[in-house]
C-alpha cells in the first residue's frame, strides 16, 4: 500500500516542554490507523499536527518534516491542506445552524454556490455518514436538536462534504453511548474504502475492532507501530505489552 | 439565641425587600404620572391630530400641536445612527474579540469605556463647535446644525454599547465552532463572519437594540447640534427637533394645553422606550435559550 502521510524526525514543543520526540511514521492510504497511548502521550498532538491545527496554539515549535502526498505540509497552503485532511473532534461540534447549512458550510466556503450541486453534496455526505435516513425530513432544523451520536455523524458528514482524502478523528466516540459508538465504528470501517482514517482512541477494544495499523505513543515517543493484530498479540516492546494488556494507562 | 437570629434575619430580609421596592415604586410612579398627565393633552388635541399632525406651533395665536415632525425626526435620527454606528461597532467588536493582539485590545477596550463615560453635553459641545461648522463648509449649507449632525453625534454615542456587548457575545462563542470551521479549510476571516458572528447574533442584536434605546432617549447632545426647529425632517440638512428635545426646550416656559402636550410627548417617548426594552428582553432571552 502507498503511504499518504509520512512523518520524519518530527519534534514538537509547547513552549519549553517537548510533546513529540522524533516521530517517524508512514500512514498507508485507504486504511484505518489507530493512535493509542495513555493521556498526555502526544497522540492527539500528533493528530493535530497532520492538519496543522497546532498552528493556532501560541508557542508551538515544530522541527522535522511531515509529508502529505509527497509535499511538505508546512510549506503548502494551510486551507488547502485542511480541505484535503479533514477532522472530526472529540466533542461533537455542529455549528448552531441547520443540518443542511452545517454540511453545506465547507463546500460553500470553497466556492460552490449552485443550489442543485449543494443539495447533491449534502445528500451524498449525509448518506456516506449513515445519517441521511434519520435527518432527511428535517434538514432545515437546527443541528443542535440532534442527539450526541447523531451530531457526531453530522460532523463526519460535514467533514466529508469537502471531499477530503484523509479523515482525522480525535477520540470521536469518547462522548457517546455504546450504540452510537458502534455506529461510528461501522461507519469508519465503511469509509476506509475511500478515505484514509487516522483515529485517536483511548479504547483499546475499539482500536482492535476497527484499525488496520496501530501506533503506540508514550511520553511523546512513538514506541511501536505495526499491524494492529501484531501490536495486540505479539508486541515487540515490553511497554506496549504492558499497555495493551492493561497493566497501566 | 436562635429566635433572635431568626428575627434579625427577617429584619434584614425586610430591609432588602423595601430597598427593592423603592426601584419598583419609582418605575410605577413615573409610569402612572406620565400616563395621567399625558392623556389629557392627547384627549384635548385628539389622538390623530396629535400623533399625525405635521405642524407644531405651540405659541401661535392659533396653536397647533402636531408631533409627527418630532416622531419622524426621532425615528430617522435613530435609524441613521444605527446605519452608521452598527457596521462600525460590530466590525470593531469582531476585531477586538477575535483579531486584535491583546495589547491593542486592552488599549482600545479602555478607549471604548472612556467613550461610554463622556457626558452627553460634551458630545453636544464638540458636535456644536467642530461638526456643525464642518458640515456647513463641507456641504455649503447656511447652517450645519441639522439632522445629519445629530445622526453623526448619535452614531458615535451608541458605539460603546454596541462594541462592548458584541465583544462579550463574540467572546462567548465556543472555540469548538471556530475549530470546526478552520478544520474544513475556511480562513480565519471566513470563520469570524460565517460562524462566530452568526453564533453571537442574539447578543449582537441585543447590543443594537440597546443602541437604539440610547439614541432615541438622548436629549442634550442632539439639542445642541440639530438646530431644534420643529420642521418635518425632509432632508438631512434640515434643522429638526427630536421628541426628547421638544419636551426639554419648551417645558420651562410652557403653560396650559402647551404644557399638557409636552407631557403627552413624554408619554409617546416612554412608549417607544418600553417597546425597545421589550425587544431587548426578547433578544436576551433568545440568547439564554441557545
Amino acid at each position: 500500500m502507498n503511504s499518504i502521510i509520512t512523518a520524519q524526525d518530527l519534534c514538537l514543543w509547547y513552549g519549553q516542554s517537548q510533546a513529540l520526540k522524533n516521530i517517524n511514521i508512514q500512514i498507508p492510504e485507504r486504511s484505518i490507523t489507530a493512535l493509542i497511548g495513555p493521556s498526555g502521550c502526544g497522540k492527539s498532538t500528533f493528530l493535530k499536527t497532520l492538519n496543522r491545527m497546532n498552528d493556532l496554539i501560541n508557542g508551538v515549535r515544530i522541527t522535522g518534516t511531515v509529508e502529505y502526498n509527497g509535499t511538505d505540509i508546512f510549506s503548502q497552503d494551510v486551507n488547502q491542506l485542511r480541505k484535503e485532511v479533514g477532522m472530526v473532534f472529540q466533542k461533537p461540534n455542529p455549528f448552531p445552524m441547520s443540518i443542511y447549512d452545517n454540511v453545506a458550510y465547507g463546500p460553500r466556503t470553497h466556492g460552490i454556490r449552485n443550489k442543485a450541486q449543494l443539495d447533491e453534496i449534502v445528500e451524498r455526505s449525509l448518506r456516506d455518514a449513515a445519517i441521511w435516513d434519520e435527518v432527511k425530513d428535517r434538514l432545515k432544523k437546527n443541528a443542535l436538536g440532534l442527539s450526541g451520536g447523531q451530531q457526531q455523524r453530522l460532523c463526519i458528514a460535514r467533514a466529508l462534504a469537502v471531499q477530503p482524502k484523509v479523515l482525522l478523528m480525535d477520540e470521536p466516540t469518547s462522548a457517546l453511548d455504546p450504540i452510537s459508538t458502534l455506529k461510528i465504528e461501522e461507519l469508519a470501517t465503511n469509509l476506509k474504502e475511500t478515505y484514509t482514517i487516522v483515529i485517536v482512541t483511548h479504547n483499546m477494544q475499539q482500536a482492535l475492532r476497527i484499525s488496520d495499523r496501530t501506533a503506540f505513543f508514550l511520553l511523546g515517543e512513538l514506541v511501536e507501530y505495526g499491524d494492529t493484530e501484531q501490536i495486540f498479540s505479539q508486541p515487540a516492546d515490553k511497554r506496549t505489552e504492558d499497555y495493551v494488556t492493561g497493566r497501566f494507562g | 439565641m436562635k429566635k433572635s437570629s431568626k428575627l434579625f434575619e427577617g429584619f434584614v430580609h425586610g430591609i432588602f425587600l423595601v430597598l427593592g421596592l423603592v426601584t419598583i415604586a419609582c418605575v410605577l410612579i413615573i409610569t402612572v404620572y406620565l400616563v395621567a398627565s399625558g392623556i389629557p393633552g392627547i384627549v384635548e388635541i385628539g389622538l390623530t391630530d396629535f400623533l399625525f399632525g405635521d405642524e407644531w406651533a405651540s405659541t401661535a395665536a392659533e396653536p397647533k400641536y402636531g408631533i409627527l415632525p418630532f416622531i419622524l425626526t426621532s425615528i430617522y435620527g435613530t435609524l441613521g445612527a444605527i446605519i452608521i454606528g452598527v457596521p462600525i461597532g460590530v466590525l470593531t467588536a469582531v476585531y477586538l474579540a477575535k483579531i486584535a493582539p491583546s495589547s491593542v485590545k486592552n488599549v482600545m477596550g479602555q478607549m471604548v469605556s472612556i467613550l461610554a463615560g463622556i457626558p452627553s453635553v460634551v458630545y453636544g459641545l464638540v458636535g456644536m463647535m467642530v461638526l456643525v461648522p464642518g458640515l456647513r463648509k463641507l456641504f455649503d449649507i447656511p447652517d450645519g446644525a441639522s439632522l445629519l449632525a445629530a445622526i453623526i453625534v448619535l452614531a458615535v454615542m451608541i458605539l460603546p454599547s454596541i462594541i462592548k456587548m458584541s465583544v462579550t457575545a463574540l467572546e462567548a462563542v465556543p472555540q469548538e465552532y471556530e475549530d470546526a470551521s478552520l478544520a474544513l479549510g475556511a480562513t480565519a476571516e471566513e470563520t469570524y463572519f460565517r460562524v462566530s458572528l452568526p453564533a453571537a447574533k442574539s447578543g449582537v442584536a441585543a447590543s443594537v437594540v440597546l443602541g437604539v434605546g440610547r439614541a432615541i432617549g438622548e436629549a442634550m447632545a442632539v439639542m445642541m447640534v440639530a438646530g431644534n426647529a420643529p420642521n418635518m425632517p425632509d432632508s438631512l440638512f434640515q434643522s429638526v427637533r427630536f421628541l426628547t428635545t421638544a419636551v426639554a426646550s419648551e417645558m420651562s416656559y410652557s403653560s396650559g394645553l402647551q404644557r399638557q402636550a409636552l407631557f403627552s410627548i413624554a408619554l409617546v417617548l416612554f412608549v417607544f422606550i418600553m417597546l425597545i426594552n421589550a425587544l431587548l428582553n426578547f433578544f436576551l432571552k433568545g440568547e439564554k435559550k441557545e
